[in-house]
């Protein structure tokens, strides 16, 4: 996919390039928010990585401008910490996700993707998901996998939901807690990974093939059994 | 109210030493008046013992020149000179059969070594049973006759009297003096240290802006106050200076640390590597991770205590809260087979930063089902009490001793026995900042066995 950068720090931007590049990724580089916003206005990209601090015109100006001339592409912050109420000021600005630095490259390639899919497929108006031999039913809370009802509790269906509408893409546990139980915190422990075996035990235990499966060192995936 | 505050006075060292004062003082004032006593009253009794015994010398030389007549002579002549009949004369024989005298008889008074007695005697005139006090002087003449000289000493005893009175009172005065001096004195003080201890425990309690007031009189005591003052300026600094280093280095070693952490997952990237080598890059990222968390906490710790945050403040329904992070908390306890019970009343909202209150409670409760051992239990209470939100988190894992739980706030404070299991010891002191950014208080109490954790928040923040 095609994908602009904007980003000061020539070292960050240098690394995060070669690692899109060599996935495949399409990358443009800006290195200050004037640039960046000429090249996001110029030319159609599927997905923008913003840094927050920008010479010259800082990423969140850079983004309502965007907004305000009519462009929806999606956009991820990256930010230093200790900002003061970074992320909802992000967010409000018109920024689509936000991303703490340092943060892990899977981390980051996790949320484009995420990204990506989200504005591609229109989810929104669906009642149903389906991965492969898995069905929800959005409306009535039903979930059956191969025929066969799987109960589960409201949190569990939040995960799994959130997991289908993203299958076939890595997950991270930063992930999963934004966006199923809606607190951007620190976990300690890998508090999450219990709630990833319970789900595992309901959804994989009685089927032949997995579906949910670990990326060490990354997060989670659901994949469509082949 | 007042009862405690005498006795606050009562002990001040001020006031001890006001009454040290007061003791000496009297004791000098005393040995003053002493002399001053002996030397006027105690005067006139000697004077008088002179007058006697020079006139008994005399009256017993008159014995000795013309015989009893001559004497007797001599003591009827004075007898009818004198006006004031203050003088006692008083000659008889052998058998105390007075033979001449203004007494109607001889004393029944053992006389001293030297002959002096004191009586009293009847002074007839208008009131028969008014008695003065005398004080008289015996001779033996020859022929085993008796002789008493003496004086009617009442005005004498009337004067001692006096300036004994006079005197009483000249102590009393001084030592009330003395005391309401003392009183007054230490009041003073002790108003004055009363400040600088209220002002020392508000700095010790962790308003470490705030500074003791001068007094306003340039005296000793506001000498004293501006060193104490730059003292706590330099402590102040010093502790800011430290705060301040921590996270600097926080700040400075996580780009490069974020870099190695880049590096090392490329040449995870990279193919060609061997299993041996992916378990070394594995470790070494692992490593790299656990630094570059440290430093995080360390960042979002000082971001907390900035206090910067309160601008985004909002009501939080804590009840919603904690039942998020007990859901979210629950299994893990569950899978450990501990026994997890909770009793959330639902509450009043708070003014909070959602996203901080659940990362603290988050952290207590990680670290309850943490430490809990198996067949353990862990009880998580909250309530309303008067204009607070009062969370209880009761566990029975090995607790804190009673030493260490103010420590246990402290950066990187960790304790033996949680050494060995994962965890950087930042996981408290972020509660602890989370919870003063709240204008909170947490209590670490003993639950017999293990630890009973106490927050309370204020709703009006």
């Amino acid at each position: 996919m095609r994908i602009l950068l904007i980003e000061d720090d020539t070292d960050t931007a240098a690394y995060l390039a070669k690692g899109l590049g060599e996935l495949g990724h399409n990358v443009h580089q800006a290195h200050d928010g004037k640039d960046g916003l000429f090249m996001a206005l110029d030319q159609p990209y599927e997905t923008l990585v913003v840094d927050r601090m920008l010479p010259g015109m800082d990423g969140l100006s850079v983004i309502r401008a965007m907004r305000a001339a009519g462009n929806r592409t999606p956009v991820l912050i990256l930010s230093a910490l200790g900002e003061v109420d970074a992320r909802v000021e992000g967010l409000r600005a018109g920024g689509d996700d936000y991303l703490v630095k340092p943060f892990a490259f899977s981390e980051l390639l996790a949320r484009l993707e995420a990204l990506v899919r989200r504005t591609t497929t229109t989810t929104e108006h669906t009642t149903n998901l389906k991965v492969g031999d898995l069905e929800m039913d959005l409306l009535s809370h039903e979930v059956k996998r191969d025929q066969q009802t799987i109960s589960l509790q409201p949190r569990e269906f939040r995960l799994l939901e959130f997991f289908m509408r993203n299958s076939g893409q890595v997950v991270t546990r930063t992930m999963l807690l934004e966006n199923v139980w809606d607190y951007n915190f620190d976990p300690q422990t890998n508090v999450i990974d219990v709630h990833i075996s319970r789900l595992r035990s309901k959804i994989d235990r009685q089927f032949e093939q997995p579906m949910l499966h670990t990326i060490r060192g990354a997060g989670y995936v659901l994949r469509a059994v082949r | 109210m007042f009862s405690v505050q005498s006795a606050k006075l009562f002990k001040s060292s001020t006031f001890r030493l006001a009454l040290i004062y007061m003791a000496l003082f009297s004791l000098s004032v005393l040995l003053l008046l002493g002399f001053i006593y002996w030397s006027t009253a105690g005067y006139m009794v000697r004077q008088t013992k002179a007058t006697i015994e020079a006139e008994i010398t005399g009256l017993a030389e008159r014995y000795d020149l013309s015989g009893l007549p001559g004497l007797s002579k001599v003591i009827n002549e004075r007898l009818s000179y004198q006006k004031t009949k203050s003088s006692l004369y008083l000659l008889t024989d052998p058998q105390f059969k007075p033979i001449i005298g203004n007494l109607k008889n001889w004393p029944a008074v053992q006389p001293s070594a030297e002959g002096w007695m004191s009586f009293e005697i009847d002074r007839g005139g208008t009131d028969d049973t008014e008695k003065h006090q005398s004080l008289a002087r015996t001779f033996r003449l020859r022929g085993d006759f008796h002789l008493l000289v003496g004086r009617d000493t009442h005005d004498l005893a009337e004067i001692q009297a006096l300036i004994q009175e006079a005197l009483f009172w000249g102590l009393l005065i001084t030592i009330a003096m003395a005391l309401a001096g003392g009183v007054m004195m230490s009041r003073t003080m002790m108003h004055k240290i009363e400040v600088i201890n209220a002002t020392c425990h508000q700095i010790m309690a962790g308003d470490l802006a705030r500074r003791i007031p001068r007094t306003g009189g340039d005296d000793d005591f506001d000498r004293l106050v501006d060193t104490l003052n730059q003292m706590l300026e330099q402590i102040e600094e010093l502790m800011q200076g430290v705060k301040q280093v921590t996270n600097n280095i926080a700040h400075d070693l996580r780009t490069p640390l974020t870099r190695l952490r880049r590096r090392l997952d490329m040449l995870r990237e990279n193919n060609n590597s061997t299993e041996q080598n992916d378990e070394l890059l594995d470790q070494a990222i692992g490593e790299a991770d656990r630094l570059l968390t440290t430093f995080k906490a360390l960042l979002r710790i000082s971001e907390v205590e900035s206090g910067s945050r309160r601008t985004s403040f909002k009501n939080v329904d804590m009840t919603a809260l904690l039942g998020d992070v007990i859901e979210l908390y629950a299994p893990l306890s569950e899978e450990k087979g501990q026994t997890f019970m909770t009793e959330i009343t639902p509450s009043i909202p708070i003014h909070g930063d959602r996203d901080l209150l659940f990362q603290a409670f988050a952290n207590l409760l990680d670290n309850a089902i943490k430490y809990t051992p198996t067949p353990g239990s862990i009880k998580l209470l909250m309530h309303d009490q008067d204009d607070q939100l009062k969370v209880t988190l009761c566990d029975t894992g090995p607790g804190i001793p009673p030493a260490s739980r103010e420590k246990v706030f402290e950066r990187f404070f960790r304790l033996e026995t949680s050494r060995s299991s994962p965890g950087n010891g930042l996981g408290l002191s972020l509660v602890d900042a989370i919870v003063s950014l709240h204008h909170g208080r947490i209590e670490l109490t003993d639950n017999h066995p293990g630890l009973s954790l106490d927050i309370s928040l204020p709703r009006t923040s």
